[in-house]
C-alpha cells in the first residue's frame, strides 16, 4: 500500500495536482463503477510500460512496484482531469513525480543522489566523450541483461530521457511533457545520454575482449 | 553546420524528429564529416540493438492485483463487455505483455452469452475460406503465429496421434474482441478451440452443453478459459478435451 508515497510533494501544473481536496461530489465520482471501468480500460493496458519505466527510474523492483501502484491510484483520483488522447505520457508524468518523491526519500543515500550532477554535465562538450577514431569496428551486440545494466548505469535525468525515447518510444514532445522541460532540453539530454551510453558500450566491449 | 550542432541534431535525425530542411543539413554535414558519420552510425546501431534486446519488464501479477483491488469494483451485474475486457486490453498491450491479466468474472448469464458468441464464431469459421488464418499441422508453426497478435498466446498442441488433427489457427472475434482459436479436425468434423485468459487461476472442471445443435466443452486451467465447439458428439468432444488436458499436463511436467 502507498505508505511513504502518500506524502509525495505535488507540483503545480502536473497531472497529479492537489491531493486531498475532495468535495463530496468528487468523492462520489471516485466510487462510480462506470468511471472505474473507463479508467481500467484506458490505463491498465500500460501497466507493463509503467512498471518498466519505474524499474529504470528507481533501479529497484520493490520500489518500482510501490511507485506504480501509487501512480495508478493518483491517476484514478485525477482521471477526470485527463483530456487525452495519449494516456501513456499522462501516466508517465504522474509516475515520474512519484519516483522523484522516492529520490527525495533516498537523498540520504549518497550513491543514488545523482540528480545533482546533471546540469553541469549537460553543458560538457559532447566530443570529449568520443576520443576514439572513426575507423573503429562495428559495435558489438550485447544481450538484454548487459544492455539493461548499461542503461541503468546512466545518470539522471539522462537515463529517464533515454528510456522514454528508446524503450517507451515517446516522441520528443511527449518526453518534454512528461519531464516538464522544453523540447530543446530533451534533445540535449538525449544527445548526452546516447554519448554516455556509447562510451559505456565501447568500454564494455573492450572489457569483453 | 558545426560538429557541435550536428552532434545534437543527428539524434533528432535518427529519431525522425527533424523537418526535411534540417534533416538535409544534418545529412550533408554527416556526409562530409567522418567523425559525425561514425557517431551517427554508432547511435543507429545502439538504437537498433535497443529495439532488439528485451529491455522491458513485466509488471508482477501481484502488483496488478493490488491495483485492481484498490479500484472500485465493477457493478454487481457486469455487462458482457466486462466479461471480455481482457481481450480488449490485449490488443493495446505490447507483445511483451503475453500473460497480462485482467479480472474477468464470469457469471452464469455471461457464460450463456459467451457460449452463444463462440457458437456464432464457430459457424462463421465454417464458411468457405474462414476457417484458418495460418494453415499448418505443425504446432511449432501455429503457436508462434499467434505471438504479438494476442495478449495471451493460446497453447497449441498436436493431437494427431490421439486422433485429432491440428489444422491451423485463427484470430476470431467474440463480442468484437480478438480471441485466439486453434482449429482441429476429426474426420470431417471441425473443432474450434477458443482460448481466453481469466483472472481466476483455479482449475474448473469441464462442462459439456449444447447450443444450436453444437456441443461445447468449457473448462478453465492455469488462468485460461477454454471453449471447444464442434458438431462432434458429446462423447467425442469430451475425448478431445480430455486428451488436450492430458497433453497440457504432460507439457507442463515434462
Amino acid at each position: 500500500m502507498p505508505g511513504r508515497w502518500a506524502a509525495a510533494p505535488g507540483r503545480a501544473g502536473t497531472p497529479h495536482g492537489n491531493a486531498g481536496q475532495e468535495t463530496m461530489a468528487a468523492k462520489a465520482s471516485q466510487d462510480d463503477p462506470e468511471r472505474a471501468r473507463r479508467f481500467r480500460e484506458a490505463a491498465l493496458p500500460y501497466l507493463d510500460d509503467a512498471y518498466t519505466l519505474a524499474r529504470y527510474l528507481l533501479r529497484d523492483a520493490a520500489d518500482a512496484e510501490d511507485a506504480v501502484q501509487e501512480c495508478y491510484l493518483r491517476a484514478y483520483k485525477h482521471f477526470d482531469s485527463y483530456r487525452g488522447p495519449a494516456m501513456k505520457p499522462w501516466l508517465f508524468a504522474i509516475l515520474r513525480n512519484v519516483c522523484r518523491a522516492e529520490y527525495a526519500r533516498r537523498a540520504t543515500a549518497p550513491v543514488t543522489a545523482t540528480e545533482e550532477l546533471p546540469e553541469s554535465a549537460e553543458q560538457t562538450p559532447l566530443w570529449h566523450e568520443t576520443p576514439d577514431t572513426p575507423e573503429r569496428q562495428m559495435l558489438r551486440r550485447f544481450d538484454g541483461d548487459t544492455v539493461r545494466k548499461l542503461v541503468a548505469a546512466l545518470a539522471e535525468p539522462f537515463r529517464e530521457t533515454f528510456v522514454l525515447r528508446e524503450i517507451q518510444d515517446l516522441s520528443y514532445r511527449e518526453i518534454a511533457d512528461v519531464a516538464a522541460v522544453p523540447v530543446g532540453t530533451v534533445m540535449s539530454r538525449l544527445a548526452r545520454a546516447r554519448a554516455m551510453l556509447r562510451s559505456a558500450w565501447l568500454a564494455e566491449q573492450e572489457q569483453a575482449k | 553546420m558545426t560538429c557541435e550542432e550536428a552532434e545534437v541534431l543527428l539524434h533528432a535525425l535518427i529519431d525522425g524528429e527533424l523537418d526535411a530542411g534540417h534533416a538535409r543539413e544534418v545529412e550533408a554535414h554527416i556526409a562530409s564529416c567522418a567523425h559525425c558519420a561514425a557517431l551517427a552510425r554508432d547511435y543507429r546501431e545502439i538504437s537498433q540493438a535497443m529495439g532488439q534486446a528485451d529491455l522491458r519488464y513485466k509488471a508482477p501479477l501481484e502488483l496488478r492485483r493490488r491495483i485492481e483491488k484498490a479500484l472500485p469494483q465493477p457493478q454487481a451485474a457486469p455487462s458482457r463487455r466486462a466479461v471480455l475486457r481482457g481481450f480488449a486490453l490485449g490488443s493495446a498491450v505490447s507483445a511483451m505483455a503475453a500473460t497480462g491479466l485482467v479480472a474477468i468474472v464470469l457469471r452464469n448469464d455471461d457464460e450463456q452469452r459467451i457460449r452463444s458468441e463462440v457458437v456464432s464464431a464457430h459457424l462463421r469459421s465454417l464458411q468457405a475460406g474462414h476457417l484458418t488464418d495460418v494453415v499448418s499441422t505443425d504446432q511449432h508453426t501455429v503457436k508462434p503465429w499467434f505471438n504479438g497478435k494476442l495478449d495471451v498466446s493460446p497453447p497449441v498442441i498436436d493431437l494427431t496421434a490421439q486422433g485429432f488433427t491440428l489444422i491451423g489457427g485463427r484470430l476470431d472475434y467474440v463480442d468484437a474482441r480478438a480471441i485466439g482459436a486453434v482449429v482441429y479436425k476429426r474426420r470431417q468434423h471441425v473443432i474450434n478451440l477458443f482460448v481466453a485468459q481469466t483472472a481466476n487461476t483455479e482449475r474448473q472442471p469441464a462442462k459439456i452443453s449444447t447450443l444450436q445443435g453444437f456441443n461445447i466443452r468449457r473448462w478453465s486451467d492455469r488462468g485460461l478459459n477454454y471453449w471447444a465447439v464442434s458438431d462432434l458428439g458429446a462423447d467425442e468432444l469430451s475425448e478431445f478435451g480430455e486428451k488436450f488436458e492430458t497433453a497440457m499436463r504432460a507439457n507442463k511436467e515434462g
